[in-house]
């Protein structure tokens, strides 16, 4: 698909709004949150409105649906087909909520009631709004299941939320907001949760069912490569308010505010990378199997679970190499046994011909986790969490910490701090820091930039790129993310199911897949015009 | 935070009081003087007196001494064990120590602890030291889940991998990271279970089985007021007025102090 | 769920046979020869062993620990040393105060937690909410055999609406029941207020989840939203408490029949105690834990089966 020019609405007459927000300003507490947002939709039309975390996207779309925190207070204008619906009370918005407006949600695991059947989750919406007797409704709410992908004959709406996967799930999720058939769907970071393979099914379901009813969608999310290939125009928003709006072919194209062209920059940004020559093998793995005892059925035990199923892969000194696949491949248990923390059940890892697991090996190899709010205790001060590994080491003399927080943009004077006092990305910083304070030979990446914003992002590839380089790390980089894996590897490796399917130089693999699982992913990755 | 400053004025009461009952008391409660038994609160007795005619102020100062003890010593006893317990079972997550440990503490669980109690002090023979036992021993399970259920979560968060791949120990990982990161728990459960141990003692006590005489207590009080409430309800009034105060503020400390301290709201507010 | 069921089953056998070793070896440590107890301190050595052989008490521990199992498991308590009596026909007798005073009691505490928790949650920080919130603090902090001694001085005492103690029997269930308000009254009150807590804080919590916001998405009021979505997730971890609370409310009905000297099984336990009657306090202290287990067990079908994602495994 390409953007722009595929609705009426692009050229030609501009027929009514279906929903115009205009100057509508928020505040939540003393809190200023939207600053003077005015915007318009036409019928039929998409709208994405993008920006990073904490630019008020998600406030805009509570702000149409009417479901505001307690606290906040809303001025201006939110008139849906010429209706303001700001000063209507509660029970005037009941009416209009899943019936002239639907909502999608961010998270689709904890969306669904898990006490309830699908079905009957969906045909909920119908009952409240038409006052249907319950078997037209379950009747009627198989069939919207059914138009979102989930066939009663295969996924029986007699199922509960936890029997379904992922995307599963978010079918379900959409099915309860189309299934009055809605003018407006407001979907808020639909695929933000999902799979790469996932979400690109879900957004084709989404454009199609907008198409196939007429509905308009306002599509909330902060990937900009998702809002150009499904968007027909584009707001971008930054502290509360909207800095950039157009036709996303021509607001991508000419990028004419800084702000949108620094997230463009920023989401495919591949720092520079110095060429390398790898030297001797440093990680070897053999057929490694990690499995777990199996899901009791009854009596007996259902068949073990390999987590990771005989798995072999060098890494020679010097080397950047990434692993890429989708959530529950076994990527982050392969991770845990390369640091010595699994038990094995069949095969072996080296790291300089010594087996993982004990003191001196795991002095050659430290980590930087995913979540920057996890990854430290919350009791320490930085000093002290920075040093911990030093406990393989013994404290070299001198003050290492001061450096080391140098090394990564920080300052000496930090170290006597709390990590709250600090930013997502400044807490990746820290754990750098802390990965690197004993000097390892190889340093894991477990999807260490998968919870920052993409400027924040940019910067810290920069920081590994530099540091990596200026110390000779070897460096494993896992990830769900094929962009990024593919801005700081040489060599990459494809996992599905517990078994690498797939390795060889990045260029190599990502220009010409091998294997149809990694030209799947490739091809369900979305894209920016011009981008990676 | 009203909550906290009543909870801890209360409960910072009833210590002074039993404190200030080590050195004085408005008069003595081991004198009996019958011709002026149950009088009414008044100028020389604030609170009144008892059936023998003793200054039911004294009473409640120095019952308050043995509430304080013996529901303090019960809980010392419940985290002394029960924590340490807890640690080790997360540490050992679903293998057999874990095992061992949950159901010994299901075990303990399932006994209704007030009979146990009963049953520990009848054969035992009634007694401050065998109620802080038999107290204390059902303190010992509480503590255990608490701590292994607040360590779970924790076993899983990514500093504990990177306090991992820096070569700690299970039980140094527990002590450094682990337990520092449940002590707000604890000491809101503390509070909670120290309240409780001063329910139960007085009702032991009530039932003769807790502190025999001449150590005073408010459950003692309150079995002894129990024939006289017609006569003089000052004498049934005070005593209970007396543990629902103390029971009350430590309730509020334990509110307060897990509004204060609680961790999710810490991040709530960053 | 079969297989869940069979590993609770398991359990619980386990622990029943635990707490039964557990018992017996507390009440053969006692101090004391219930024979020589009986007799009276002049008694005759000759007579004192004469007793002990008819009671039994000659054989070595394990016998008689197996012989009491084996009875049990038969409906067969034993013989009262006191009374000579079955024990089981006694617990039978003092069941009929115990039991009805217990459920009463539960009832009572129920029925006044549901709208107390619902009404706070759902007024949050307002009056409604922080009346509740203030009378469950005092609730919890209220010993009940105090509180029952304060309602016999209002309620009996002064007003004279009921008697202050004492149970006439069911031959007239008015009046029985009559009798039984009072006490259950003063057990009631602490478990509602526990209850209330914990049905205001789940609630509260599931109020904040993501699948009430989506209900709300689908136009639900906030009514039908709390009816239809919020409750039923929010009693779970009620009927959990109810469960665990079951043994506290046991103990507490226990020293509620001191104060109203209703001839239930607490007083059967104490007159046993004072009266070395060990085969009683051995039988009935049994009995209680069973009963803990037992309601233990079925809150904890309960909440399985309340939970689809737990009921698959």
């Amino acid at each position: 698909m390409t953007a722009g020019g595929r609705h009426p609405s692009a050229v030609g007459r501009k027929p009514a709004p279906l929903l115009r927000i205009a100057n509508l300003s928020l505040r939540i507490g003393s809190k200023r949150v939207l600053d003077d947002v005015s915007l318009d939709m036409a019928p039929g039309e998409i709208l994405a409105l993008t920006g990073e975390s904490g630019s008020g996207k998600s406030m805009t779309a509570l702000s149409v649906m009417g479901l505001l925190p307690g606290a906040a207070t809303a001025t201006g204008t939110v008139a849906l087909n010429g209706e303001d619906l700001l000063p209507l009370p509660d029970r005037a918005m009941n009416a209009r909520r899943g019936c002239d407006i639907g909502m999608v949600f961010q998270e689709p695991m904890t969306a669904l009631n898990p006490f309830h059947r699908i079905g009957d989750q969906v045909a909920e919406t119908l009952r409240i709004h038409r006052a249907m007797p319950r078997g037209q409704a379950r009747a009627q709410a198989a069939l919207t299941l059914a138009r979102t992908g989930l066939d009663p004959a295969q996924v029986s709406p007699a199922r509960y939320p936890h029997e379904l996967s992922g995307g599963q799930r978010q079918r379900v999720v959409i099915a309860m907001a189309i299934a009055m058939r809605p003018r407006l769907l407001i979907a808020d970071e639909p695929t933000t949760a999902l799979d790469v393979t996932t979400q690109a099914q879900i957004l084709d379901l989404l454009t199609g069912l907008v198409r196939d009813d007429g509905m308009g969608m306002l599509l909330i999310t902060h990937d900009l490569a998702v809002v150009a290939q499904h968007a027909d125009r584009i707001a971008v928003m930054k502290d509360g308010a909207i800095v950039e709006m157009g036709a996303t072919g021509q607001v991508l194209a000419q990028r004419s505010h800084p702000y949108t062209q620094a997230l463009f920059d920023a989401s495919s940004y591949r720092p520079a990378l110095a060429p390398r020559a790898p030297g001797a093998p440093l990680l070897v793995a053999r057929d490694v199997v990690r499995s777990y005892a199996g899901a009791r059925k009854g009596l007996r035990r259902a068949p073990a679970i390999r987590a990771v199923d005989g798995v072999s892969l060098t890494i020679a000194s010097g080397e950047r190499v990434g692993l890429v696949g989708e959530s529950g491949c076994g990527k982050s248990t392969l991770t845990r046994a390369i640091l010595g923390l699994e038990p094995l059940q069949g095969g072996s890892i080296t790291i300089g011909g010594q087996p993982v697991g004990t003191p001196a090996t795991r002095r050659q190899m430290q980590a930087v986790f995913q979540d920057p709010y996890g990854s430290f205790n919350p009791r320490h001060r930085v000093g002290r969490l920075v040093s911990e590994p030093c406990h393989l080491t013994g404290l070299p003399p001198g003050d290492p910490i001061g450096p080391a927080l140098t090394e990564v943009g920080l300052s000496p004077e930090d170290a006597r701090r709390h990590i709250h006092a600090f930013s997502g990305g400044q807490r990746q910083r820290i754990a750098i820091a802390r990965a690197l304070i004993i000097r390892p030979e190889l340093v894991i990446f477990d999807e260490a930039v998968s919870a920052l914003d993409v400027r924040v992002r940019a910067r810290i590839l920069d920081l590994i790129a530099l540091l990596t380089d200026r110390h000779g790390l070897t460096s494993l980089f896992i990830s769900h993310d094929l962009s990024v894996v593919r801005g700081v590897t040489d060599r990459v490796l494809v996992m599905k199911s517990g078994k690498i399917v797939e390795q060889g130089p990045t260029g190599a693999v990502f220009d010409a897949p091998q294997h149809p699982y990694t030209r799947m992913l490739l091809d369900a990755a979305p894209r920016l015009p011009g981008g990676a | 935070m009203k909550t906290l400053a009543l909870g801890a004025v209360l409960s910072a009461l009833m210590v002074a009081a039993a404190l200030l009952s080590f050195a004085w008391t408005p008069g003595d409660v081991t004198t009996v003087d019958i011709p002026a038994r149950l009088q009414p609160p008044s100028a020389q007795h604030w609170l009144g007196t008892d059936h023998l005619g003793r200054d039911m102020l004294s009473m409640i100062m120095t019952g308050a001494r043995t509430s304080l003890a013996v529901a303090l010593v019960a809980v010392g006893i419940g985290m002394g064990v029960g924590v340490p317990l807890g640690l080790a079972a997360a540490a050992r997550h679903a293998g057999p120590l874990d095992e061992v440990i949950m159901r010994m503490n299901d075990l303990v669980f399932a006994f209704p602890s007030l009979v146990i109690a009963i049953l520990i002090t009848a054969i035992l023979g009634p007694g401050a030291i065998n109620a802080i036992l038999a107290i204390g021993i059902f303190n010992i399970p509480v503590f255990a889940r608490l701590t292994r259920g607040a360590a779970l979560p924790l076993w899983r968060r990514d500093f504990i991998l990177a306090a991992r791949t820096a070569g700690k120990s299970a039980p140094r990982i527990s002590a450094e990271h682990i337990l520092p990161n449940v002590t707000n728990l604890l000491i809101v459960q503390g509070t909670i279970q120290f309240s409780l141990g001063i329910l139960a003692e007085a009702g032991l006590s009530y039932v003769g089985l807790g502190a025999q005489p001449p150590m005073p207590s408010w459950g003692r009080m309150l079995a002894d007021a129990q024939t006289m409430v017609a006569l003089a309800p000052h004498v049934a009034i005070i005593p209970g007025a007396a543990i629902v105060l103390t029971v009350l503020g430590l309730n509020l400390l334990g509110d307060g102090l897990r509004d204060r301290l609680d961790p999710r709201l810490e991040r709530g507010a960053a | 769920m079969a297989a869940y069921l069979f590993r609770r089953l398991v359990i619980v056998a386990l622990s029943l046979a635990a707490a039964s070793v557990a018992i017996f070896v507390i009440i053969e440590i006692a101090p004391g020869d219930p024979a020589s107890f009986m007799l009276g301190m002049n008694a005759r050595p000759d007579t004192v062993a004469a007793l002990r052989a008819e009671l039994g008490l000659d054989l070595p521990p394990v016998q008689r620990y197996l012989a009491w199992v084996g009875g049990m498991l038969r409906g067969d308590l034993g013989l009262s040393y006191t009374y000579r009596a079955p024990v089981a026909q006694m617990v039978a007798e003092r069941a009929q105060v115990s039991l009805p005073l217990t459920l009463y009691a539960l009832a009572l505490a129920v029925l006044i937690a549901l709208p107390a928790g619902i009404v706070a949650a759902t007024h949050r920080g307002r009056a409604a909410d922080l009346s509740v919130v203030a009378g469950t603090q005092l609730g919890i902090a209220v010993p009940n055999f105090w509180f029952a001694m304060l309602l016999v001085l209002l309620f009996a005492l002064k007003l004279r609406w009921f008697g202050a103690g004492g149970f006439p029997g069911w031959s007239d269930p008015g009046m029985a029941i009559k009798a039984l308000t009072l006490p259950a009254v003063a057990l009631a009150l602490p478990q509602a207020a526990i209850l209330a807590r914990v049905l205001r804080s789940s609630l509260i919590d599931i109020l904040s989840e993501d699948f009430i916001r989506t209900a709300r998405a689908k136009g639900l009021s906030r009514r039908q939203t709390l009816w239809r979505h919020g409750l039923r997730a929010a009693l779970i971890p009620v009927l959990t408490i109810l469960g665990l609370q079951f043994s506290f409310l046991l103990a507490g009905a226990i020293i509620i029949e001191q104060v109203f000297f209703l001839p239930g099984l607490g007083r059967l336990i104490f007159q046993a105690i004072t009266q070395r009657d060990l085969i009683v306090v051995e039988s009935v202290t049994m009995l209680l834990v069973f009963s803990v287990i037992v309601v233990n067990l079925l809150t904890d079908i309960a909440y399985v089966a309340a939970d689809p994602r737990l009921r698959s495994r």
